[in-house]
């Protein structure tokens, strides 16, 4: 599907190009505006970014490639993401990314059919102390257990 | 027991409250004094680094070129992303002018007019948070240009917060640079180092958000009332995350020194259920396990845990009770490494997967003794011949978790099979590597 930087994301990324000395040095951040924009980076969405930031294309590929927040993907309304790293892990981490797997049907990196949810086990968030965790989008989810979790799931939509 | 990087006052992170409180008066003072003052203030201070490897902050200004009219830069890391760490979180949340600040000074002491503060991408709220403070800080003119008129100095600089994206690789100092570029975040060689040729080229200074939250407070009481806190030679205060198996998880700023037992009993609450400890790792997922029968008169610096055998990394305690299974544990570690190798370096791209792949084989039961030395054998091949030290990060949990727990390694692998092949295979020369590459 085609991409176009909407007008309002254009002037952003103006505001962005002042930050950095060279305009390659824009691409994470113009990344996250498509991103936000159309969801997720599809092809178009690197190009146009390539087109936008006079970079190589295969520039853009590998920036948006290599890191994982970009979603080469569209992903579910819900991006449910659940630490299973070690301080997650020994409070129960596990067990709520067993849970929610089961109670949302998915596996790792699977998005539900109805696009509401999909599923991300993540490394370490930072929420180690208040572990363990889950994130929705971009906001974070602690002390929970597995009861918490899938209450949490409930109440999304 | 005074707060330097987390001071208990209500509010302390919108800027009136700080201004209330002695705010923006070390950049007043300091740019009344010479760079050079500057860096030999927080060289005597005896400032290490809170990052991962404690070294002098003074000293790693004073390596950054002075008659020299390339642009410098300044980074800040608060990229947070070992295992165990989170709390560098808690000073964009509760402390970020201090932290500004502080980034005002360095620029000034190094020479920088750009300052990039690298956050985690995951950590959204808190580079809201982190941005508002900025904002406020520009509008009242203690950063940008409006900052001359302020401070009556000649000096400006201009900071900026990077959003990561998701790469642990990318808190290594020189991934970071080249992200900030807007490349992918592979670790370039050193040398060259990044005071000579950092961000473009050009000298760059990086720090972690915790070394340079300290910096106003130094330049307000002077190094000798910080080189008077704690451990002599790894002065000052740590802010210790410890997680896991305790009563009372969190983050607490002690002097350093305080003993590891001290923060697991007194400030952390203790182990859940009054459990014995198995396994603390003291300093984020890095850094070599200790056992519990180790832990007995451990101070928590920079010093005391090498002489232990272990290091203090990022200040991130991970406690395990003797009911863990480390072998789980360990495999956990080595998924994480296995992910975030940006598989640059042969031994760590490999050596990393097939860590993995043995760790799982034997947490299913299905792991021989010769694995375990095997597993030791790939770590030491790792360690030390890796472009950065993500590979080290990744050897270090496994030489020394099955070093300091060999019998929980011991009692859940087979006794040896026979290794004489069912079928016979005929083959014209001797295959270089016993195992077979990495299917994910
Ligand atoms: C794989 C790897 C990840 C790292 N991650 C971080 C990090 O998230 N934050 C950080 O401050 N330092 C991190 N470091 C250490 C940095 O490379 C660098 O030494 C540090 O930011 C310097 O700051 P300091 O001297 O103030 O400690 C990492 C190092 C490696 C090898
Ligand atoms: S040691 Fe690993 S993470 Fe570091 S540069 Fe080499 S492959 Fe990349
Ligand atoms: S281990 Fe889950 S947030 Fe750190």
């Amino acid at each position: 599907m085609e991409f176009k930087f909407s007008e309002e994301n254009l002037q952003k990324i103006e505001q962005i190009l002042k930050k950095y000395p060279t305009k390659q040095a824009a691409v994470m951040p113009v990344l996250y505006i498509a991103q936000e924009q159309n969801g997720w980076i599809s092809k178009e969405v690197m190009i146009e970014t390539a087109s936008v930031l006079e970079m190589n294309e295969e520039d853009v590929f590998g920036v948006a490639t290599f890191y994982t927040m970009y979603h080469k993907k569209e992903m579910g309304k819900n991006h449910i993401q659940v630490c299973t790293n070690v301080s997650c892990m020994l409070r129960g981490g596990y067990q709520i990314y067993d849970a929610v797997k089961e109670k949302l049907g998915l596996d790792n990196g699977e998005v539900s059919t109805d696009k509401k949810f999909s599923l991300e086990e993540v490394e370490c968030m930072g929420s180690c102390g208040t572990a363990p965790m889950i994130a929705v989008n971009e906001d974070y989810f602690e002390n929970l257990d597995k009861e918490k979790a899938l209450q949490i799931l409930d109440s999304l939509n | 027991m005074e707060k330097i990087v987390l001071p208990e006052i209500e509010n302390f992170h919108q800027l009136d409250v700080y201004l209330q409180n002695g705010g923006y008066e070390a950049a007043k003072s300091a740019f009344k004094q010479t760079t050079d003052q500057i860096i030999d203030t927080v060289k005597k201070s005896g400032l290490r680094g809170r990052g991962g490897a404690a070294f002098s902050a003074g000293l790693k200004w004073s390596f950054m070129p002075k008659n020299n009219d390339k642009p410098k830069y300044l980074c800040v890391n608060g990229d947070e992303s070992e295992p165990g760490s989170f709390k560098d979180r808690q000073i964009l949340e509760r402390n970020p002018h201090q932290l500004i600040e502080g980034t005002i000074i360095a620029c000034y002491a190094i020479g920088a007019k750009s300052a990039y503060i690298y956050v985690r991408g995951e950590y959204h709220k808190w580079i809201k948070l982190l941005q508002k403070a900025l904002d406020d800080a520009y509008e009242k003119g203690f950063v940008g240009e409006k900052m001359k008129e302020t401070f009556a100095t000649d000096f400006m600089c201009n900071i900026y917060v990077h959003k990561g994206a998701g790469a642990y690789i990318c808190g290594e100092e020189s991934a970071l640079m080249n992200s900030i570029e807007g490349q992918r975040g592979y670790p370039r060689i050193k040398p060259p180092f990044p005071a000579q040729n950092g961000l473009w080229g050009n000298p760059t200074t990086i720090n972690n958000v915790e070394t340079i939250t300290n910096i106003p407070p130094i330049i307000k009481k002077g190094w000798e009332w910080f080189s008077a806190i704690g451990e002599p030679k790894h002065p000052g205060t740590i802010l210790f995350g410890v997680s896991g198996h305790v009563n009372n998880p969190g983050v607490f700023e002690l002097p350093s020194g305080t003993l590891l037992t001290d923060i697991i009993y007194k400030y952390a609450g203790g182990v859940i259920g009054d459990k014995k400890i198995k396994c603390v790792i003291p300093g984020g997922s890095s850094m070599p396990p200790l056992r519990g029968d180790q832990l007995e008169g451990v101070k928590m610096d920079a010093e005391s845990l090498k002489a232990v055998g272990s290091a203090i990394g990022t200040g991130g305690v991970m406690v395990m009770d003797e009911d863990t299974d480390l072998v789980r544990v360990l495999a956990r570690i080595a998924k994480f490494y296995y992910h975030e190798s940006c598989g640059q370096c042969t031994p760590c791209r490999e050596g990393t997967g097939w860590m993995l792949k043995i760790l799982n084989r034997i947490v299913r039961g299905e792991g021989t003794k010769k694995d375990i030395d095997l597993l030791v054998t790939i770590a030491k091949n790792i360690e030390g011949n890796t472009v950065c030290a993500l590979g080290d990060a990744a050897a270090w949990p496994v030489k020394f978790m099955i070093e300091r727990f060999r019998v929980e390694f011991e009692a859940i692998v087979k006794d040896e099979v026979s290794l004489e092949p069912k079928n016979k295979v005929h083959s014209m020369r001797k295959t270089a590597n016993p195992i077979a590459p990495v299917q994910v």
